[in-house]
Parts: C-alpha cells; structure tokens; sequence
C-alpha cells in the first residue's frame, strides 16, 4: 500500500524537480545575462497572450494527472476490501485501547499477521485524535461519537511506529505505540495467549444484559426489527429515506434511537447514552454484524436465512 | 517618535514633512494622516513579531533533543499555540497591508489620504486593544488548543483561557475588517484623475484583492469564535458530540476563513514583489494584465478550497475529491505570476540591490512552497503528510519564504521614502543572504521530516528524528541573526543614514513623485496621470537610465 | 463612521473662509466623491455583516437538515404571535426611516424629528417585546445551561412505558443555542442601531443635516433597513417551522 503512495510522491518530487529546475535556471540565467549595463536599454515587452495561455494550459494539464493519480491512490486508502479482518479502536487521552474481533485486548499495541488485510473501525472517548502508521502511509483521524474507518495490509514483518497526529492535549505526543506485524505462525501463537472470547460473543451477553432481545426478537412479534441479516443491508426509515446499516447506524441507533427509525416501527426504543462505554458499544457493533454472517452467529440466535455480508461500509459519513 | 533633524551637511534647511510636522505623542495617538498611522503598525507588529519569533526559539531549542527536556508538555504547548495565534493573527495578517499598504495606497492612487482616516485610526486601536488582550492571555496562562483551537478540546476539555484569547482575536479581526473596507472604498473612489484601473500598480490590485478576502472572509472566523466563547462558557453543544453536536461543523467553519487568510498573507508580498522587479529589471512588468487578474482569481478561488485542510478529518471521499480539484485550481493564477515575474527579468536591465535580492529569495522560496503545496493538495499523499512536519514546512516556506521576505525586501525598497534616509547597502545585502540561507535551513530538513513521518505539535519524538531537528535549530538560530540586523540597521538609519532623495531608484509609480519623506497631504497637487503603470522607458529616457548611488 | 462636519482632520481647527461646503473633510475633492465614498463603505460594511451573520444561518441549517423534529418541536414552543408582532413593528420602523430620509433630503425639520423619534420608539418596543420571550423561555427552562429541560407539548404518559420517546434534549438545546445567539446578535445590532439614531435626533436637532449634506442618515437609514431585513430572515427560520402541522 505504502508503494503506491510512494510512487505517487516520486512522479510530484520528479515534477516539483524539473519545474523548480525550469524556473531557478531561468532566474539565474537571467538575472546574470541581463544585468544593468552601461549602455543597455531593457526592452519593454508589454506581454504574450499566448504564452499566459500556454504555461496555464499545461501546469493545469499537469496538475489534471496529479490530482488523478491521486484520488485513486486514495479511494483505494478509503476503502477497505471485503473480508478484512475487524479491529476495534478506542483512541483517548492519551493512549490507544484496541480489540480484535477474536476478542483479544491490546493497549498501545497492535499484532497482526503479514498480509492480511486488517480494518480498523475507531472512534474516541473524548477529543479528536488521529491513528497515524507512517510505514503503512496512513491516517485517520479518529472523532468522538462516530466511527471512522481505515484499512492496511502489511507486507513486511517488524514493529512500526503508531503515531497520534491530532493535537489532543498535554500528551499528545506520548501517545505513540506500535504496529507488531508477525510471520502467520508467530501470531497464531500470539493469538491464543488468553482471551475473553470473540468480540461478538461479548456483545450477545451485553444484548441480552441490557434488555435488547426484549423488543429485538427473531420473529417478527418483537416492537423493534429483527436484527438478522440486517447489518450491510439498506434499510428504508419512517421519513422515507434509505441508508445502509452500517457501524455507524447502529451506534446511532443505540445513542439516539429517535434519529433514524426504521419504517413501520414506533420510536419508542430508550437511549442507551451514558448506559454503555464505548467498549461496550464496539462489541454491539460486532454482534449485530455478526447476524448477518452466514455460520458466524454465537449464541442462541440462529439467522433465518443465511445473508451474505455486503460490504457496504463506508469508510466516513457522507458531511 | 519624534525626527531628530538631518544633520549632514549638505542639507538645506530640513523641509516640513509628516514626520516633523508635529511632535509630541497626542500628535502621533490621535493623527488621521495614513503615513503616521502606517508607522504606528510598524512599531506594533514589529513588537508582535519578536514575541512569536521568541515562542519560536523556545520551540526549536526544546525539539533539540527527542526528550521533552526544556519545558514541561504542557508549557509547550502553549509555546506553538502562541506562536502560531501571534504570527498569525498580530503579524502576518495585518503586516504589509496596515504598513506598506496604509503609507502607500493612498499615494500610488495620487490621493490625500485613505477614504475613511479615522476609521483607519480606529483600525489601529483595535489592533492594539486585541494586542493588549492577547498578552494578557499569555502572561496569565496562556492556550494551549494550538492556533487552530478545534473542538471539542477547545470548547470541553482544556482549561486554558480560549475566550480571552478568542476575543483578543476578535477584536483584531474587526481591525483587519476595517483596513480591508477603507483599501476597497480608497482604490474605487480616490483614483487620481486618468489613474484608471488598467493605469494603477499591481501591489494595488494585489491589496485590492486582500481586502475583498478580509472583508468576506474575517467575519466567518468572528462568528465562529463567537460560538466556541459560548458553547464554552455556557457549556452547550453546538460543537460537541456528546450533546448532540458537531465537531467538523467547527472545522468547516474555521478553515472557511482561515484558508482565504493565507491569500490575505501572500497576496499583498507579491504586489510588492511585482513593484520591486518591474523597477529593478527597467522594465514593465510581463503580462501585467494576467498578473492583476491572477491576485482577484487567486483571491474567489481562495474561498473554495478550505476543506483540503480536512482530507483525513472525516468528510466523505466525495467531499475530498471536489476539494482536491478545486485546490489544483487555484495553484495556476499563483504559477502564472511566478512565470510572469520570470519573464519580466527577459531583456532587462537588472540590478542587485537589497530589495531586489529579497524579491529574488521570494521567488525561489515561494516556488518551493508553491509546489509543496501541489503535493498537500493530492489526495493520495496528503493521507500520508498532513498533520506531520511535511505541512509545517510548507506553510513556513510561504508564509517565512514568500511573505517576509516580500515584506522585508518592501521595507528596504520603501525605505527611503518612509524614512527620508538611505539604509546602508552592504549591510542589507548581507542580512538578505544570512535569512535567505538560514531560513532554507531551518525549514528544507522539516519537509524530510513529515515525509518521515515526525508528526506536528509533538515536543518528544523517536530518535530517529533527531538530526533534521538539530540542523533546523541551527539554521533558526541564523535567521534569528538575519532578522535582527534589519531591525539595528533601520534604527542606525533614521539618525546617521545618508538624507535620500526623492527618488533613490528612479522608480515609477505616484509615490516616488512625493518628497522624501512626504507631506502631510503627499502631493502639492493633485495629480493628473497619462502615463501607464512601469513606464520605465520613459523614465530611463529622460535620467539617462542610471539610478543615483544609493547607499 | 459619522462625517461630523465640524470635525477637521489632523488637528487643525476647520475655517469657514474655505469656500467650499463646511462638511467637506479635507482629502476629498468634492462633495459627491464623499458621499459616494461614505455610501459604498456602508455597502461593503454591511456585507462583512452579511457573513457575520452567514455564519450562523449555515450551522442553523445543518442542524435543522440533521435534527429537524427536534427544531420543529423546539420552534413551536415560540410565540409566533408576538414573533409576527415583532416583525410588523420592524417594518413599520423601515417605513419611518424612509421618511425620515426623505425629510432629511428636503430639511422637512419636523418630518425628520418626528420620524427619528418613531424610529427609536418602534426600536425599543421590538426590544421590549423581545424581553418578554426571553422572560418566557427563561421560565420555561428554555434556556441553554444547566438548567435546559424542554417538554414537548403532547407528550403524555401513555408512551412513557419504555422511556423517553424521540426528543433528544441535546438536539433540542442546541436549537435554543442558536436561537439565543442570533436572536441576541440582532438585538444587539438593534441596540447599537438605536444609540446611532439617537446621536441622529441630537444632530438633526442641533440642525446638522441639509439637503447638500445628509449622509448620516442616510447611512444610518441603510445599517436600519439591514438589521430589519436580517429578522425578515430569522423570523420564519426560527418560528414558523411545521407550525401549520
């Protein structure tokens, strides 16, 4: 991933060069051959329309390519493929609180295997923060009360600095950790030291603790929708919008449950702000997705049919 | 600040100009006259600006070492928040337009005066009220938010005084408002009779084009700080997740005026720098027209591209795509002038004096600045260097490399004029060459920095990071020396500087048909103008092309 | 930004054996480059108000957009009555400085005297009115801060069985936020609009104004017409949403 970018920067330092060449040549050629002499006139040359026209024409072409390039690398940065593994991040001040789907708890630390995909869902307790990996060439910043999301794929194994690159108080910059990134065999090792569980399943004990299988049954008796096989699914409201439920929804719909309600449903769902960390909420996230995950499903609740996962997170809110 | 009289003697009997005209500091406190009015800024910003240059040393010395060391995290970080709302706020914004453009529009459009001189007064005490504020904020504790202040930090986590400094803010941003309103009424209803628009110089049209930023685009900042001193105190929500609120509507806000405020920093150092060539090269300046209609593009697309300061922030890629777009836009009015500018240079006759030699530095650092800024403007690599020293780097090359150095070489040019004395020559050349290599040094290795990935704002880093932090202290220490010799030299001038005469370099331009320094009301009478802007050609015809020896 | 005449510039006592119209300030050439120069600096003043207020018109409607049950809810729970008497008074009060104006362009004394006074006192009694919302929202617990509690109107204890339903506080608050600052910031142009009026009737009083020079009011007349043009705005924005619902 960092190689594209890489690129990118190669082909600008390349043109920023010739340009910065073009230009200080130029200068200094012109500044020595046309220094004041004695019996000189300068000539006045009112201008060239034509030459305005060229040397705007091109830097725009130029500029054209450049802004291309760019938005692929980009998009391609913004959008995490299908079947990525799920971090949770909690960023606060002034440290990173991380949790795999499998259930495992890091602190500043984060193992993943050589080559696989790895996406991130984050959000912050507090101010806004930024997850920086320089070796990977990528950021995000990290808000409180909504999800952001990244992805990456290391290639090579080692141990890269994790940065926080949005000023957020007094130890901004001590909030620095790493990126352990392991052959597979030594993380399967890592992996199996100690665990509470998977993700998900921590999240079906909290559904059913807090009383969410009360209205939200798998038949449709329930005052709330069944959540199966509805996380990545468009969902039409009661306004008569559709959006897709995706982490962010489903947050939403715990904290605010009167913003959004679904069609044909009464917005009587209480709010759970305040009731849940946001740990709590990350493992909610992983429950609800994990009903619509064919084979995947802890717990008592079966999906009635078996949905396929649509990747249709997206990677921010559309501002 | 009273003129002591010239005392060489070749000096006739001193004639009565704005300077000796009336002494006495009710004369200077309650004066109208813009020349006056231009000096009092002078002092004051000048005051301002070695208060952020010594924030800056103190950040420098502290990033000597990869521990924080020097002062505590938190000190520090009031250092750079301070800085950053000094430079920013009480000295960039206001610099060349309160002082060069306050002593010079009204000449070079062949008028008395600005339109409204006690609005202009009122500008400067606002300034000076703001000023005042924001030092108090600092000698009692400070900010530590950094300039940008974002929320919620700023608004329900820090516990530094963010309304104080904001109101500070404030105030002075009505000062900018006003001076922005009076440049606007002055260029459009005080011309000279036959100073038409296609006639008037192109650091005119340069502060034609601030002004429109300053008057559209302050207000914005104002409002927004209005709501972050609100939400504060009343501890409400508009900014704040957890009531309900909006933490990138904050963003949005700010950056809306805050972008276009970096147009109001480098549009006015390139009118100067268009005036400094045009005089230095004989000749007029190359495609005069497109260079006038580059500083109004550059100042309508300013307003359009203020969320590439958010790329990462969390707005949506399709937000990110438009934004990029726009910013590549508004890079090709600013190249076009540094071709013009270049071309101007094409069969002239060219001359090495100090304002020239800034105006050179100006055009080599802003190019490397410019380009920077392509790479911040492409989406793929921003990811990747904002918010890292890669954009520190950046900024500093325009706002250090282009606008103070467009300022410094406009101080010098206009020295004569201002003053009535010559600065000393050798003297200026040196001190333009020390800030021209100390600034390179203190900022090229930043940019290796970013692409390292050193973020900013950080007061401990991997020592890994360590080198390029120690060769950009030394080289701050070298343009610590080269800022402070203009200021002793300036001073050493306006008591034993040679008397200049009226017009040391056979310029073009209203303002070199004054006395040196000028009248009260500058001109004997009104002018009546048939000439083009740079008519070098004529100039030259009739002095025999030779400028007198100046310094 | 009062073109007193009887101020000179730069210290120098102004003589009437000048020749020209006494008002002229010295770094104009003739009296209409002045009033030209006056009238265009109110136009451009009045845009940096324009984005003043912009501002906050921008973060009304992306809220609104986001949260507009809640600003439906909260709008409702404005007396639109007396919001609309408000607005019928600040018409009235541009109808008074346009006579006034015209008075003060034809030195019609009385029309000019009568028309300033009713001008202030249309102007205070739209701040009066404005005293008593605010009384009300205070009351109400309306008020941003510690103390904000909204309650819906209708909410009934029928469907309190599961908890609140819909209204989120915070979204209401921060409709009441923006309501108390742009509602405050035009009162508080009102008020500086006023005391500018005021300095008016003493000058038209003390006879200052002619037909050759009576920019004040004029300027005065256009900052008036601004400020009721900005509560022509507020006005539907803030309590006319879903009313008809």
């Amino acid at each position: 991933m960092s190689g594209n970018v890489d690129a990118l920067y190669i082909f600008l330092l390349i043109v920023s060069g010739m340009m910065t060449l073009l230009i200080f040549t130029a200068l200094i050629y012109f500044a020595a051959r046309y220094r004041r002499q004695h019996g000189v006139q300068a000539e006045q040359i009112e201008g060239s329309t034509p030459l305005e026209i060229t040397w705007s024409i091109i830097p725009l072409g130029v500029f054209m390519v450049i802004f291309a390039w760019g938005a692929v690398v980009y998009f391609k940065g913004r959008t995490p493929p299908r079947d990525s593994t799920e971090v949770y991040v909690v960023a606060k001040q002034w440290m990173w609180k991380l949790e795999h789907a499998e259930g495992q708890r890091e602190i500043n630390e984060l193992h993943v295997p050589v080559g696989r995909d790895v996406k991130l869902i984050m959000t912050s307790q507090d101010v806004i923060h930024s997850f920086y990996v320089p070796a990977f060439r990528m950021k995000q910043d990290v808000l409180p009360g909504r999800y952001t999301v990244a992805w990456f794929r290391a290639t090579k194994a080692g141990t890269y600095h994790l940065f926080c690159a949005e000023y957020c108080g007094t130890q901004h910059s001590g909030m620095i950790g790493s990126i352990v990134v392991q052959e597979p065999a030594q993380y399967e090792a890592w992996m199996s030291g100690g665990t509470t569980g998977p993700l998900s399943a921590t999240g079906e004990k909290i559904f059913s603790e807090l009383g969410c299988v009360t209205c939200h049954r798998s038949d449709t008796q329930g005052r709330g929708p069944n959540l199966q096989g509805v996380f990545g699914t468009p969902v039409q409201l009661e306004d008569g919008r559709m959006i897709t439920a995706d982490e962010n929804y489903v947050r939403e719909s715990i904290l605010d449950p009167g913003a959004k309600v679904v069609k044909g449903f009464k917005p009587v769902m209480p709010t759970f702000q305040g009731l849940v960390s946001e740990e709590q909420l990350n493992a909610l996230v992983a429950y609800v997705k994990s009903l619509s995950k064919p084979g995947e499903a802890g717990g008592s609740v079966k999906p009635a049919v078996a949905v396929p996962a649509k990747d249709a997170t997206k990677g921010s809110q559309v501002k | 600040m009273s003129m002591a009289t010239a005392t060489t003697t070749a000096q006739p009997v001193e004639r009565v100009n704005y300077l000796n005209k009336e002494y006495g500091v009710g004369s200077w406190l309650l004066t109208t006259d813009h020349k006056r009015i231009a000096l009092l800024y002078l002092i004051s910003i000048t005051f301002f600006f070695f208060i952020g240059g010594f924030f800056a040393l103190l950040i420098r010395l502290e990033l000597l070492t990869p521990t924080g060391d020097l002062v505590q995290a938190d000190t520090y970080n009031k250092l750079f928040t301070m800085h950053g709302m000094v430079m920013v706020f009480f000295f960039l914004i206001p610099s060349i337009p309160a002082v060069l453009g306050n002593f010079l529009v009204p000449m070079m459009i062949g008028a008395k005066d600005l339109a409204f001189p006690r609005i202009n007064l009122l500008s400067w005490y606002l300034y000076i009220i703001g000023g005042v504020m924001m030092l108090h904020c600092m000698l009692t504790g400070g900010v530590d938010t950094g300039w940008t202040f974002y929320t919620p930090f700023s608004t329900a986590f820090t516990n530094t005084k963010i309304v104080e400094a904001g109101l500070a803010i404030f105030v002075a941003g009505f000062s900018s408002i006003l001076t922005g309103l009076n440049f606007i009424v002055t260029i459009h209803r005080m011309r000279a009779p036959g100073m038409t628009w296609s006639r008037l110089p192109l650091f005119i049209w340069a502060h034609y084009a601030t002004s429109i930023i300053q008057i559209l685009g302050t207000p914005v900042v104002a409002i927004t700080i209005v709501l972050v001193a609100v939400e504060r105190t009343l501890h409400l929500g508009i900014f704040d997740p957890k009531l309900g609120g909006d933490p990138l509507l904050f963003q949005h806000l700010f950056w809306f005026y805050s972008h276009p405020a970096v147009y109001i920093m480098i549009l006015p150092s390139m009118g100067i720098v268009s005036e400094i060539i045009a005089c230095f090269s004989r000749k007029r300046i190359f495609g005069y027209g497109f260079v006038a209609i580059s500083s109004i593009s550059i100042a309508v697309f300013g307003f359009l591209v203020w969320a590439h300061h958010m790329f990462v922030a969390g707005i949506s890629v399709y937000a990110a795509l438009v934004f990029s777009l726009l910013s590549y836009s508004v890079a090709v009015p600013s190249a076009v002038k540094v071709f013009n500018w270049t071309a101007t240079l094409y069969k002239g006759s060219i001359r090495y004096d100090a304002p020239m030699l800034y105006a050179f530095g100006f055009l080599g650092l802003f190019t490397i600045g410019g380009l920077t800024g392509l790479f911040l403007a492409c989406l793929g690599i921003d990811v990747h260097v904002t918010d890292t020293y890669f954009v520190v780097a950046h900024f500093h090359y325009i706002m250090v490399g282009g606008a103070l150095m467009g300022y410094l070489g406009g101080m010098h040019f206009w020295w004569p004029k201002i003053s009535g004395r010559l600065y000393p020559e050798g003297w200026a050349r040196l001190a333009a060459l020390i800030v021209f290599i100390g600034f390179n040094l203190t900022f090229f290795p930043q940019f290796i920095l970013g692409y390292m990935g050193m973020p900013r704002r950080y007061y401990q880093y991997p020592a890994e990071f360590q080198i390029l932090n120690v060769l950009s202290t030394a080289g701050a220490t070298v343009l610590g020396v080269g800022y402070l010799l203009p200021m002793i030299y300036f001073l050493w001038s306006m008591r034993y500087g040679k008397p200049a005469p009226d017009n040391p370099w056979n310029a073009a331009g209203l303002e070199w048909q004054t006395a040196s320094p000028p009248t009260t009301f500058n001109f004997e009478q009104e002018p009546v103008v048939t000439w083009e802007a740079y008519n070098y050609e004529e100039i030259d015809a009739h002095t025999g092309g030779e400028a007198p020896n100046v310094g | 930004m009062s073109d007193s005449p009887t101020v000179a510039i730069q210290g120098q006592p102004h003589a009437e054996s000048h020749g020209h119209n006494p008002a002229l300030l010295h770094h104009f050439a003739e009296p209409q480059q002045q009033r030209d120069a006056a009238s265009l600096g109110m136009w451009i003043f009045l845009a940096t108000e324009v984005m003043f207020f912009g501002g906050l018109f921008c973060a009304y409607l992306i809220y609104r957009l986001k949260y507009f049950p809640e600003f439906a809810a909260a709008s409702q729970s404005l007396n639109w009555k007396l919001g609309a008497t408000n607005t019928a008074v600040l018409i009235c009060s541009s109808l008074t400085v346009v006579f006034a104006v015209y008075a003060a362009q034809r030195a019609k004394r009385a029309m000019l005297l009568g028309n300033l006074v009713l001008t202030i006192l249309l102007g205070f009694g739209f701040l009066g009115i404005k005293a008593i919302e605010y009384a009300d929202k205070f009351k109400e617990h309306h008020v941003p801060g510690p103390s904000f509690n909204f309650v819906q109107e209708g909410a009934t204890s029928s469907n309190a069985g599961t908890g609140p339903a819909g209204i989120n506080q915070g979204h209401v608050q921060i409709y009441f936020a923006l309501y108390f600052v742009m509602t405050g910031l035009h009162a508080l142009h009102m008020i500086i609009g006023i005391g500018f009026f005021t300095w008016l009737l003493y000058a038209s009083w003390k006879g200052r104004f002619t037909p050759e020079w009576n920019t004040p009011v004029e300027m005065g007349g256009l900052y008036w017409h601004f400020v009721d043009i900005v509560w022509i705005y507020l006005f539907p924005l803030l309590y006319l949403i879903d009313l008809h619902k």
